[in-house]
């Protein structure tokens, strides 16, 4: 791998970080604009805020009642999450251990249906949803991510689980192990790489989601981010000050998540897309 | 198969040693064995196979079923009305053909150029580089934003950072309204959707990248290769696996668009740039004419499916060969 930087190197990285701003300019009209007042948006559009103000921020906060939104969203991201986490990993493992033809059956309808187009679901599903009540509730909404998100998951943790040896969970059960506490205990705790690509892939689909969302949760007070800053746009349109920070609030959240899992989550995103 | 897998089943390695001795006299279908076998494989999966089925599947086949009615929504009366959606979708509705053909030129246009684009950002990264971590970091992020969002921060760069650019350097491009006029807001849509995708393939291509041996690479620079008949013929075949699975994730996620349609131009202008997804949304939610609707969605079901069908069939056959 000793490669000498040589002067060819240089003129790529040049090239590669001009790129690199490229990329990097709709941040930075939102971000410096969101901190200008209005006229000055017009105005000045491309240049830094003459004074950093941050009266947007105040504003769009308490308009698109952020607090209340974010926690929401946060809501709805975790608990989906672990719902997802222990109904498909005891599944899977269920699925591959028991070697019969209904195993086969019901493994491979998780995997069909994943191809399924959300728009293909999504008229009849509103009208399920509101015959069983899960309409207007973040708890119905927790129930619909289960069901759609139980094919990938139990796919990965299917493939995963496969490459375990059963020998461990043998021994354990003439130790007088039930089944359960084999599964919490020794199988489990072996699945944590592939739980951490599966909740990483799961939180950013979930925290993004804007149409499911949409259709559930009519009552304003459950609006999750998403919802909240399209609501937010519609209602402010060309106030660019106040849409402009309510933006940015609305990716705060997903940069911390970012830096702070970014190895996770380069890991998560290469071994989940190569199915 | 059964009896094969009594043997091999976890539960109660005791008790396995003891029917397999009886097994040829008798196996009793209801034997405690085989019934707590039973709850326990209905605790394990029940749970999610229930939400996928009243989530998924019952809706899923309800809305087969209403595509051959004339479903408003609003009353309990569903006619059925046999083809006559279908007939509908085929022959009248010019909207449906319009959105069909230009989701279809956005999905090609979007797959070549995600890819192109990927995969020339992954060639840059990986040539050890300072700052190749950064960078990537920098290609990757527009990707943890959702299409919702992406389109609103797009909106404002085409309408006023665009015009700005515009005025400072006099060059006609940034000068257009982009969202205003229908072939610049086509475009719109594909550079925000390249924007967003690019970083995500980067990351697979990244990976089948640091598989290439780099043995080969120097060996073939030895033997007087130049750096473009290197990656012809050394690094494009051993990435072509990463490529298939690229084109048909690009695929799949471009025919699928909606948020980013909804929010940076929510079809206008006047409908022009309305794709597949974002008109079955307005037929059925804004229209009311949920039949008609279904229609669409399964028409868009079966596409979708040919595709991962196709894709599936091609990666197995790869599999084989390799």
């Amino acid at each position: 791998m000793g490669h000498k930087y040589t002067g060819r190197t240089f003129i790529v990285e040049i090239l590669a970080i001009a790129l690199g701003l490229v990329f990097l300019v709709p941040f930075y009209y939102v971000i410096s604009n969101s901190l200008k007042p209005f006229a000055e948006i017009l105005t000045n559009t491309s240049a830094l805020p003459k004074v950093f103000q941050f009266e947007n921020y105040v504003q769009a906060f308490e308009k698109l009642d952020y607090l209340n939104v974010f926690t929401n969203s946060l809501i709805i991201t975790v608990t989906s999450n672990i719902v997802l986490v222990i109904f498909c990993s005891m599944a899977a493992y269920m699925l591959v251990r028991t070697k019969k033809k209904i195993s086969h059956v019901i493994f491979m309808t998780f995997v069909a249906a994943m191809i399924i187009p959300f728009q293909s679901i999504m008229i009849p599903l509103v009208k399920t949803a509101g015959n069983f009540g899960l309409l207007n509730s973040i708890w119905g909404l927790v129930i619909m991510y289960l069901g759609f998100g139980s094919g990938m998951t139990i796919f990965l943790y299917h493939g995963f689980i496969k490459g375990i040896p059963v020998e461990l969970e043998e021994a354990a059960i003439i130790d007088g192990c039930t089944r359960f506490g084999v599964f919490w205990r020794i199988v489990f705790p072996l699945l944590k790489p592939i739980t951490v690509t599966i909740v990483i892939l799961n939180s950013l689909w979930i925290w993004n989601d804007f149409l499911l969302p949409s259709l559930v949760l009519q009552d304003p007070e459950l609006r999750t981010i998403p919802l909240a800053t399209f609501f937010f746009f519609g209602q402010y349109t060309k106030q660019w000050d106040l849409a402009l920070a309510a933006l940015v609030l609305g990716i705060i959240p997903l940069l911390i998540f970012f830096f702070s899992m970014q190895k996770h989550i380069i890991k998560g995103i290469t071994s989940g897309s190569i199915k | 198969m059964n009896s094969q897998s009594n043997l091999k089943e976890v539960d109660g390695s005791v008790i396995v040693r003891d029917t397999s001795k009886h097994k040829a006299e008798s196996k009793p279908f209801l034997s405690k064995k085989n019934l707590k076998n039973a709850g326990l494989f209905t605790l394990f999966v029940g749970p999610v196979f229930l939400a996928f089925t009243l989530i998924v599947l019952i809706p899923f086949f309800t809305g087969v079923y209403y595509a051959f009615t004339d479903w408003n929504g609003v009353t309990g009366a569903v006619q059925w009305v046999g083809l006559d959606n279908f007939k509908y979708l085929l022959f009248e509705d010019k909207q449906f053909h319009a959105s069909f053909i230009l989701t279809t030129k956005y999905t090609v246009v979007a797959i070549l150029l995600t890819n192109l684009i990927g995969f020339g950002l992954a060639l840059l990264v990986t040539q050890m580089l300072k700052t190749s971590n950064i960078l990537r970091t920098v290609f990757f992020m527009p990707n943890l934003l959702g299409g919702l969002l992406l389109g609103f921060i797009w909106q404002f760069i085409f309408v006023k950072g665009f015009a700005s650019i515009g005025e400072l350097t006099g060059i006609p491009l940034f000068e257009l309204a982009w969202l205003g006029d229908a072939s610049t807001a086509f475009w719109g849509i594909v550079i925000v959707s390249v924007w967003q995708g690019a970083g995500y393939i980067m990351i697979i291509y990244i990976a089948a990248l640091q598989n290439v041996p780099q043995e080969l690479i120097e060996a073939a620079r030895i033997d007087g290769a130049n750096r473009w008949q290197v990656l012809r013929h050394i690094t494009m075949p051993l990435v072509a696996p990463a490529v298939t699975i690229c084109l048909f994730l690009t695929t799949a996620s471009s025919f699928k668009i909606f948020d980013a349609n909804l929010s940076l131009t929510n079809g206008g202008p006047f409908k022009s740039t309305e794709m597949l997804a974002l008109n079955i949304y307005t037929e059925a939610f804004v229209n009311n004419r949920y039949g008609i609707g279904e229609a669409k969605a399964l028409i868009f079901f079966l596409i979708v499916a040919a595709i991962s069908v196709l894709q599936v069939t091609i990666s197995k056959k790869r599999e084989v060969e390799s």
